[in-house]
């Protein structure tokens, strides 16, 4: 994996040193991480030759700056941070790209100023609930449950990169307290009224789904396209929740190919 | 000394093969498989009845706790029980230790200082306060409450009651987490300046800070027993030294199961299966429910990780091939003939140096006079021989309500008219 490099921002009123690896050469991408940390992964490694890619680290996941997030209350807070974060970086509308719990907040942020996204991609993407098709709580579901919702290779190497490690101490703070900070703007439920303001999404919209989801079922897909004018659904074979990792040559490809059109 | 009796108003009937089918004694075990609300309502009377047994029998408190969606306790509002405790003891010097409403859950938090409140004046002024943190599977997945917000609520929810009682003016609250734009309580308790508040924890360092800042009583809940118990309390006691805090005993508070028997031998005949049921399925709690990420702020994460969970992994794993005498020379439960239980006590609460003291004497699957038998040993012939440890050093409890601290006059609140009793 090429190694990028990392830029602090003081955000918040100082309050809030944003971490946030940048790579690549080209158009902006921010892309927003899952409920696990930021994961840089192959697919954004691909994206890297297209894209200058912004990879933020979600406040309290920084190594050394656990406590970051307490300063962020709610998703109101969180969504108007992001906004600052793309004026310091100069981004005006910039493509968005958010995965399971990134692409809730992505998706929350085309939505409260259309004006400050260009365009959107949503992989997997948390924010919706629906009653017959319920959401595992992934915060307190054994991982030994959670490993075919997420990857349909249960073998897959980057299972590695995602889980925590129970015989690393490092390993189970990390990951436990990435999902405690992005847990923040989910619990109990991952439905934040998201529906009622999809309406406002402006940006030109693609939505990947890992067919073989078994945390956030492909029925999203169609409820997430419905809602968002002119989106469009793409599926990924032998994917499941965390199709970046597991097919990161298609993500990357569909990704590229959408924001370049 | 002061002992009181514990209950947590279990299930008692939980099936065999209980935790070989369910995941999980609390959050998820289905109520409609395992329980049949008839009788349970039986489990209940029993319960306030076995209370009520310790408190004639001479028990100074007698404790509830909350618990939700729970086989191993669940009173799920713990005030409910302590209003039929108030009215069945009034008359009686017995405290109503509520070990208690649990904060951040109750909202807005000025319900559990009206209910406190309340229970003070029905019982004429035996209420002790307790006031739990609440679990990580009663707060987070019963209740709904963000993880990482847990203990910040616990400490506004905390501000909020004792600013509530004691305020001389009508006051509003505009709190990150609660508001309400005129707070005037409704009743008031009976103690002043406010009942004495008890904090239970389970080991945690800004818990004694915590209880340390407000001069509370810290009591360290766990059901691993005294010896675990020591390494904890020496750690409190240590800190109350460091922190220039005298070292009353009266401020820390211990429980401990007790199982009292006519013979050592007998006790483990009538025990074991009880105290067996207690640790395979009580404590049968799936560890995601237990360790809810942002339930413990980072420090106490990595205290955690690095430090407590490899040990007590270790134990939990031993204890499913302990033998009864295991759980004995491990102290996790204190058994046996009347002088062999008051010679483990008495070892036990000098190496924790705890004056409050808190005894299950209601064990997992104890059938009701099985427990009025172990109460009656207790309350007979093991703790008149405590009330007077800690008193050559002169401590006063200071936790304890006032009015029946050393079995003096109260009111009679009874409605029976009858002249105030007194015990001590």
């Amino acid at each position: 994996m090429a190694a990028a490099a990392e830029r602090t921002l003081s955000l918040w009123e100082g309050k809030i040193n944003a971490r946030i690896k940048v790579a690549g050469h080209g158009p902006a991408l921010v892309y927003l991480h899952s409920g696990y940390g930021l994961i840089w992964d192959q697919s954004l490694d691909q994206l890297t030759k297209d894209f200058t890619v912004y990879a933020p680290e979600h406040p309290g996941t920084s190594e050394g700056d656990p406590n970051a997030i307490a300063h962020l209350d709610n998703l109101w807070d969180l969504i108007l941070y992001y906004y600052e974060m793309f004026d310091q970086l100069g981004l005006d509308a910039p493509a968005l790209v958010g995965h399971s719990f990134g692409g809730m907040v992505a998706a929350e942020l085309a939505a409260t100023n259309p004006r400050r996204v260009g365009k959107l991609v949503l992989i997997n993407p948390l924010g919706l609930w629906r009653d017959d098709v319920p959401i595992k709580n992934y915060m307190v579901t054994p991982q030994a449950e959670l490993d075919p919702l997420f990857f349909h290779d249960r073998n897959h190497p980057a299972r590695k990169l995602v889980f925590m490690n129970p015989e690393e101490a490092d390993s189970i703070i990390r990951v436990s307290w990435a999902l405690a900070c992005t847990g923040k703007f989910i619990w109990p439920i991952p439905d934040k009224g998201l529906r009622k303001r999809t309406h406002r999404i402006a940006a030109p919209t693609l939505i990947i789904w890992g067919q073989q989801d078994g945390l956030v079922r492909p029925t999203y897909a169609e409820e997430f396209r419905k809602l968002i004018r002119g989106a469009r659904v793409e599926l990924v074979a032998n994917a499941a929740h965390m199709a970046p990792l597991e097919q990161p040559a298609a993500v990357a490809n569909l990704v590229r190919d959408f924001l370049k059109k | 000394m002061k002992i009181s009796m514990f209950h947590l108003m279990p299930h008692r009937e939980l099936p065999a093969d209980f935790e070989s089918k369910y995941h999980s004694v609390w959050v998820d075990p289905p109520f409609w498989e395992l329980a049949e609300p008839n009788r349970v309502g039986q489990y209940y009377n029993w319960t306030l009845d076995e209370l009520i047994h310790a408190a004639k029998a001479g028990m100074d408190g007698i404790c509830v706790n909350e618990h939700h969606q729970n086989a191993y306790g669940f009173m799920p509002s713990p005030n409910l029980m302590g209003s039929a405790l108030a009215r069945a003891t009034n008359g009686l010097d017995v405290a109503l230790v509520q070990m208690g409403a649990t904060l951040p859950t109750t909202i807005p938090p000025i319900r559990v200082a009206e209910e406190y409140a309340m229970l003070d004046c029905i019982s004429g002024g035996r209420l002790v306060a307790g006031m739990p943190l609440g679990t990580a599977m009663d707060a987070d997945l019963c209740y709904g409450i963000t993880p990482i917000e847990h203990r910040d609520r616990y400490y506004e929810a905390h501000d909020l009651i004792l600013k509530a009682w004691q305020s001389r003016e009508i006051f509003a609250w505009n709190g990150k987490y609660f508001q309400l734009p005129m707070v005037n309580l409704w009743p008031r308790p009976i103690q002043t300046p406010h009942p004495p508040v008890w904090i239970p924890g389970s080991g945690s360092l800004s818990t004694w800070d915590f209880s340390a800042k407000h001069d509370h009583c810290y009591c360290f809940l766990s059901y691993y027993g005294n010896n675990l118990g020591k390494r904890v309390m020496d750690g409190f006691w240590e800190f109350v030294d460091k922190s220039g805090i005298d070292p009353n005993p009266y401020r820390a508070g211990f429980l401990q199961l007790v199982a009292v028997s006519e013979t050592d031998a007998q006790a483990e005949k009538e025990y074991y299966p009880h105290i067996r049921y207690f640790y395979d399925k009580c404590l049968h709690i799936l560890n995601e429910y237990m360790f809810i990420p942002g339930d413990q702020d980072h420090r106490s994460l990595v205290n955690s990780v690095r430090n407590l969970l490899p040990m007590q992994m270790q134990l939990l794993n031993a204890v499913s091939s302990w033998k009864y005498k295991d759980f004995i020379e491990n102290q996790f439960v204190i058994a046996g003939s009347p002088s062999s239980v008051r010679d483990q006590l008495m070892q036990a609460v000098k190496k924790l140096r705890v004056g409050n003291l808190m005894v299950l004497l209601h064990i997992g699957s104890m059938p009701h006079e099985l427990t009025l038998k172990n109460i009656d040993l207790f309350a007979r012939e093991v703790q008149p021989h405590f009330r007077n440890v800690w008193d050559e050093e002169g401590w006063d409890n200071k936790w304890w309500p006032a009015r029946i601290k050393n079995g003096g006059q109260r009111p009679d609140v009874s409605g029976n008219g009858g002249e105030a009793r007194s015990h001590s």
